[in-house]
């Protein structure tokens, strides 16, 4: 019973990482995706490295489940009871539209009209019921959504946040009369103001509850069916996990389960090797996604839109994407400039060079047709790539309108695409407030390490990390991650006014309930920690900003901060932000938020570094013509397990292994760590 | 100039408009004021330094500056020339629309930038200011007849000489908002994002020289024409009309017809506005500026993959009429620019859709129906409460239009209504679609709203700017129009319509009472006797269209099929 497991279903392969915690080895799998249902995948690949599923502690599991039922629509069946006169806020969104030019599209909520109920009830924003929640036509709305046939069912009151008597009271009914557990209630999810995200956020939950629980009861019974007696969790967006069970009840936090897990071990990666603040990308096949780590910490983002009108509100790790994949498509506009994007081959048919019928060039054409992809043995589960056809569709859609040779013409593609993930990374630094200069890159996802040079020189970054294992990271995340629970209250009050004894019984409540959660789990923890954070504003000010509460805790008790306590923390945080004080300005709180985590012993990543007794001579593979600039050059192909700790790779090289190719260019070079980690700085 | 290779050509254009990205998102995250920090309600870009000619603008401000902005440019460089003595380390102010285009709201920031003693491009920065004087507190008055009512007026002036910030400037301004705290704020912000635009700029003119950038925004000028111009190639030549109105002035409650004439001759287009209404004594005249740039906005709207640069607007001549409300003169009110240039886009999108049916979208709602409720709480303090409100997008040839959405012009999202009940004394009784307000059609429009709002306090006075309470969203291609606006108040003596339909000044409500504003859908597309039957027994079921009128719209064959 020693054994981790971290399981990531990404679209095209399930990744599996395994952590022998006794004799702290590492071993990883890489095996088809299964569609539709892809429990299959998952038990394949834990199955590949192990036969005896009681040797297993711990299951992990980051899962797309979620995300994809959302995209491609396929939730359940669900109803909405909502207030009286409001029954059209999930269809009216915030009064947006999905794309800024052009005007054309519409929109389909989840949840059709005829399905949003309404009753007669009616909350003030100071919490004052006005209206007494009427049970009858609840009673008669949940019978008629069950003669309708659905599934799920929502309920969703106007200012739940403020006052949840007339929520709870429907609840109650609603719970005594649905055949199953699935029904999401506003106040519960996410008692904070602002109606559209909050109903939003609980109509999505119920949309995936359904499915969801089902693929994650399928899950835990097939792996029980194997003798596993361990204990099985989920990724949340927010990077934490969860006990499979609540995630059954919150679906909706799994919504960025797999990206926010390979941020965690990207994170953890990096500060152990000593760069605590890491910008991540990974290249998948339609989209480089971004995200930034500062001192060891990932950002959080208060919410996202999975979909046009589809918004979440959960805490989750921030990820800004941008239409620049390796299955991205080259093309040259009529006003003759080079594009890349946002039209992308994806994985299927994918780049020209898969033979799989797309004939217009990628940026993977790009790579293979300049010798930095081996053809003979890539990754993605292709055999033998198509040089030939890649070179024809970049002469013909690149090469010839700019009057480019094909080499040329497969340099601007990679030139123009690297421009524009470097783009994205200075974006993203800037919109945090940071300079970029300061932090350092890690690729990961099978193509990121081909870009990493040329994106370093662009943004000035000092170097890039490549993990040991930059193709599972999501899965290594999942092995990584802590427990944790998010709490939020909308508070609303003056600071001057704050009740403390009030504020304190939320915290405690809070508390309580994550504390219990933990207790709950098999895990052990090394720590137990609790956050606390109010957003807060100026009054006139719609802005929050979010202020770290430093509270004392006596034991599991929480002790309150004082009114003083709370201005003053306000003025640093502000200050901080904004870079000034506003004189006479009055202090609003408006939500409270708290986590409650549970630091799971981290396991120590020199486990995962090569074993003694390599050499560099070991470990060269060949050499092969790769095109850099404008010419040729024989590059060193190397086995990249196979390097030894300390070796430094002078470039031009190229590092293969199983998931992954690392370019070192000409002027840069390549440094095992002491965990395996290639570091790629410019030459000494 | 040289030529510039294509490489070095695609990775400076993604650089530019990557240094206006980036100023935008540094005022984003400064600002004070939620205008520009949340509804962005700003933009930033890089311009011509002897024409003013955008060369490069950021893809997160709002629209309409799109295009307006060179405006603003051009009277900074007259300003200069007629003072002669532009300097490095320059910047000036100014919120003056008549030279610069939309509102008095908007602060216009422009700086030049030389490079080696020599000017290279203008760097320029505009926000929408929470508030800038004037006789209503946010600058949003109906009964302004000049634009002393609306705003404290700025023309353009040095705020900082050589690099020195003129203390005695801000101070000026700072004065003259009733809000200086959050304009201070907005300055600053506004400073730091033009401060990183030189720093951006700085950097690339280091890595590939001066000549290599200005050869490639001149080759990028060319590209965006180029793009125009072989759109403008694949639409048939011909000279289409359309004609739309503005309810009234606000003042005289008489129509005001908003005429084009679009020609298409090869590559060439003309927008001539000849036969539009004078200018009026209320605030819907816009200046000569804002007339351009809407023309812009419109064009990018039909052809949304161009590039915000001015070369997109070299085969394009915009005739706006001498002394038509199109091109007001100083000092007449222009506060209620937003429903005259929504106007101008349903009148060009007409006319386009006549040239180019596949290109248009219907006439969406076309007004943004700025409504505020103001009073006194029991404890003496007062409280404005101040939205725009939403409605319904056209259809076009790939579907409905879009339920409840934002103005063309803009991208700002509505506060929830939890937002604005625990800022302000009241209760929104309904926030819905509204039925029977789509426009029909092969493909209909999208429904406009209703929101009805009771006030929970004493007393508070209600405010309203609209339009399209007279005249219809049209439908394009044999699609119908969209329901009009109409909005009705609550008195002791039971409910009743403002004299000017949509425009309102000061109603008196008591506790109690109610206002209902519901807003016009977007036109239909194409004829409603081709929509699919089963799409109109859905509309029926999901009650978005009552039967009778469904029947009345589309004939009985909705009755026999399974929604």
């Amino acid at each position: 019973m020693s054994k981790m497991v971290g399981v990531d279903v990404g679209g095209t392969f399930t990744d599996v990482f395994i952590l022998d915690e006794a004799t702290g080895q590492a071993r990883v799998a890489k095996v088809p995706t299964t569609r539709p249902d892809q429990s299959g995948g998952f038990l394949n690949g834990i199955g590949q490295q192990i036969d005896d599923l009681s040797q297993i502690a711990v299951v992990v599991h980051g899962t797309t489940a979620g995300t994809n039922a959302l995209l491609e629509r396929k939730g359940a069946k669900i109803g909405v009871i909502t207030t009286k006169g409001l029954g059209d806020v999930l269809e009216m969104r915030r009064r947006d539209r999905p794309r800024t030019w052009g005007l054309r599209g519409d929109f389909e909520p989840v949840v059709p009209r005829d399905r949003r109920l309404e009753v007669t009830e009616r909350t003030l924003a100071d919490g004052t019921k006005r209206t007494k929640v009427d049970l009858d036509e609840v009673q008669n709305a949940t019978n008629t959504l069950l003669e309708m046939g659905c599934e799920a069912v929502a309920i969703l009151f106007a200012n739940a946040y403020a006052n949840s008597e007339n929520e709870a009271e429907a609840a109650r009914l609603v719970r005594q009369i649905w055949p199953n557990d699935h029904v999401s209630v506003s106040s519960e999810i996410l008692p904070e103001i602002r109606e559209f995200e909050r109903f939003s956020t609980a109509a999505l939950n119920a949309y995936l509850q359904p499915e969801v629980a089902g693929y994650l009861n399928r899950l835990e019974t097939a792996l029980k069916g194997g003798g596993f007696g361990g204990e099985f969790m989920i990724v949340q967006s927010n990077g934490g996990v969860m006990g499979v069970d609540t995630a059954c009840q919150l679906p909706v936090r799994t919504a960025l389960s797999g990206p926010a897990a390979g941020v965690i071990a990207a994170g953890y990666i990096a500060e152990t090797a000593g760069f605590p603040d890491v910008i991540t990308g990974d290249v998948g096949g339609t989209s480089f996604d971004v995200s930034l780590v500062a001192g060891g910490q990932s950002a959080l983002a208060p919410q996202t839109s999975i979909d046009f009108g589809m918004v979440v509100r959960t805490p989750m790790i921030e990820i800004a994407t941008i239409g620049a994949g390796g299955g991205s498509i080259a093309w040259v506009d009529k006003g003759g400039l080079l594009n890349i994007g946002p039209e992308s081959a994806g994985s299927d048919p994918g780049p020209v060079a898969y033979g799989r019928g797309n004939t217009r060039p990628t940026v993977t054409d790009a790579n293979v047709v300049l010798g930095r992809i081996d053809p003979d043995s890539p990754i993605g589960g292709i055999a033998k790539l198509d040089v030939e056809a890649a070179k024809t569709a970049i002469d013909q859609h690149v090469g010839a309108p700019l009057g480019l040779d094909t080499m040329a013409a497969a340099e601007a593609i990679l030139t123009v695409a690297n421009s524009r993930m470097a783009g994205a990374i200075r974006l993203v630094s800037i919109e945090r407030g940071y300079d970029p200069k300061r932090f350092s890159y890690m690729p990961f996802g099978g193509g990121g390490a081909l870009h990493a040079g040329a994106i370093l020189a662009d943004v000035g970054l000092a170097r890039a990390i490549v993990p040991r294992f930059p193709g599972v990271t999501s899965a290594m995340g999942c092995v990584i991650a802590d427990m944790r629970q998010d709490f939020v209250q909308t508070l609303n009050v003056m600071a001057d006014q704050v009740d403390e004894d009030a504020l304190r019984e939320v915290m405690q409540a809070h508390v309580n309930q994550g504390l219990a959660m933990l207790d709950a789990a098999k895990s052990s923890f090394e720590r137990r920690d609790t956050i606390f954070e109010l957003d807060m504003a100026y009054v006139g000010q719609t802005h929050t900003v979010s202020v770290p509460l430093r509270v004392e805790m006596d034991g599991t008790t929480v002790v309150a901060p004082t009114r003083a306590q709370i201005a003053e923390a306000f003025d640093q945080a502000y200050h901080a932000t904004y870079g000034r004080l506003l004189k006479n300005g009055t202090r609003r709180v408006m939500n409270l938020r708290s986590a409650v985590i549970g630091r799971r012993p981290k396991f120590d990543l020199k486990a995962l570094a090569p074993k003694d007794g390599g050499t560099i001579e070991a470990a060269l593979k060949t050499h092969r013509k790769v095109h850099f600039g404008d010419s040729w050059h024989e590059t060193a192909i190397y086995d990249r397990l196979s390097l030894p700790v300390g070796a430094v790779i002078q470039g031009p090289a190229i590092l293969e292994q199983l998931d992954t190719t690392i370019l070192i260019e000409p002027d840069l070079q390549g440094t095992i760590d002491a965990y395996g980690n290639v570091i790629i700085e410019r030459r000494a | 100039m040289s030529e510039i290779d294509p490489i070095t050509l695609a990775v400076l254009a993604g650089r530019m408009e990557q240094i206006a990205d980036e100023m935008d998102a540094t005022l984003f995250r400064a600002a004070f004021n939620p205008i520009i920090a949340e509804a962005h309600d700003a933009s930033h870009g890089l311009y011509h330094a002897t024409s003013g000619d955008t060369l490069v603008q950021g893809k997160s401000g709002l629209p309409i500056f799109v295009g307006v902005m060179a405006f603003a440019v051009k009277a900074v460089i007259d300003k200069a020339a007629a003072d002669g003595d532009l300097a490095d380390g320059d910047i000036y102010i100014f919120n003056d629309a008549h030279m610069g285009g939309t509102h008095l709201s908007d602060m216009r920031l422009v700086r030049p930038y030389f490079r080696d003693g020599e000017m290279f491009c203008y760097l320029a920065s505009v926000g929408h200011w929470h508030d800038v004087g004037g006789a209503v507190p946010g600058n949003y008055n109906p009964s302004a007849t000049d634009a002393f009512q609306e705003a404290f007026v700025l023309p353009p002036v040095k705020l900082a000489r050589a690099g020195a910030i003129q203390q005695d400037v801000i101070d000026i301004i700072m004065r003259n908002t009733r809000l200086p705290q959050s304009a201070q704020g907005d300055l600053n912000g506004q400073l730091g994002a033009l401060d990183l635009g030189v720093k951006r700029l700085d950097a690339l003119l280091d890595e590939y020289g001066a000549d290599t950038v200005r050869a490639a925004l001149d080759a990028l000028g060319h590209r965006a024409e180029a793009l125009m111009r072989s759109e403008l190639d694949t639409l048939p030549d011909g000279r289409w009309e359309a004609e739309d109105f503005l309810d009234n002035d606000g003042i005289t409650d008489q129509a005001l017809p908003i005429r084009v004439a679009l020609e298409i001759k090869g590559d060439q287009m003309t927008l001539d506005f000849t036969g539009t209404a004078p200018v009026t004594a209320g605030p819907v005249n816009i200046a000569l500026p804002t007339a351009v740039a809407t023309a812009y906005v419109a064009i990018k709207h039909i052809f949304p993959a161009l590039p915000a640069n001015a070369g997109v607007m070299r085969p394009i001549d915009v005739r706006i009429p001498e002394g038509s409300l199109l091109s007001a003169e100083f000092p007449a009110p222009v506060g209620g620019y937003t429903e005259t240039i929504l106007r101008m886009i349903d009148v060009i999108f007409s006319a386009m859709a006549q040239a180019a049916p596949d290109r248009v979208v219907a006439n969406a709602y076309g007004t943004i129906n700025a409504l505020s409720i103001a009073g006194k709480r029991a404890n003496g303090q007062p409280w404005v409460m101040f939205s725009f409100f939403g409605g319904g997008h056209g259809g076009s040839i790939e579907s409905d239009g879009l339920n409840h959405g934002n103005a063309p012009i803009s991208t700002a999202t509505i506060p929830p209504l939890e937002i604005l009940e625990a800022a302000y004394p009241v209760m929104f009784k309904q926030w819905a679609l509204r039925p029977d307000s789509a426009g029909a059609g092969q493909h209909r429009g999208g429904l406009g709203a209703v929101y009805e709002i009771e006030l929970l306090e004493e007393n508070a006075r209600a405010f309203l700017f609209g339009e399209r309470g007279r005249f219809a969203p049209k439908g394009i291609v044999g699609g119908s129009d969209g329901a009009m606006n109409h909005f009705e108040y609550e008195q002791d003596d039971g409910w009743h319509e403002p004299p000017m339909s949509s425009k309102m000044l000061g109603m008196q409500l008591k506790r109690g009472q109610s206002v209902r504003l519901e807003t016009p859908g977007g036109g239909g597309y194409g004829p409603a006797s081709d929509r699919d039957p089963a799409a109109v027994a859905r509309d029926v079921a999901l009650g978005f269209l009552s039967s009778d009128k469904a029947t009345e719209l589309y004939g009985p064959a909705w009755q026999e099929v399974q929604p």
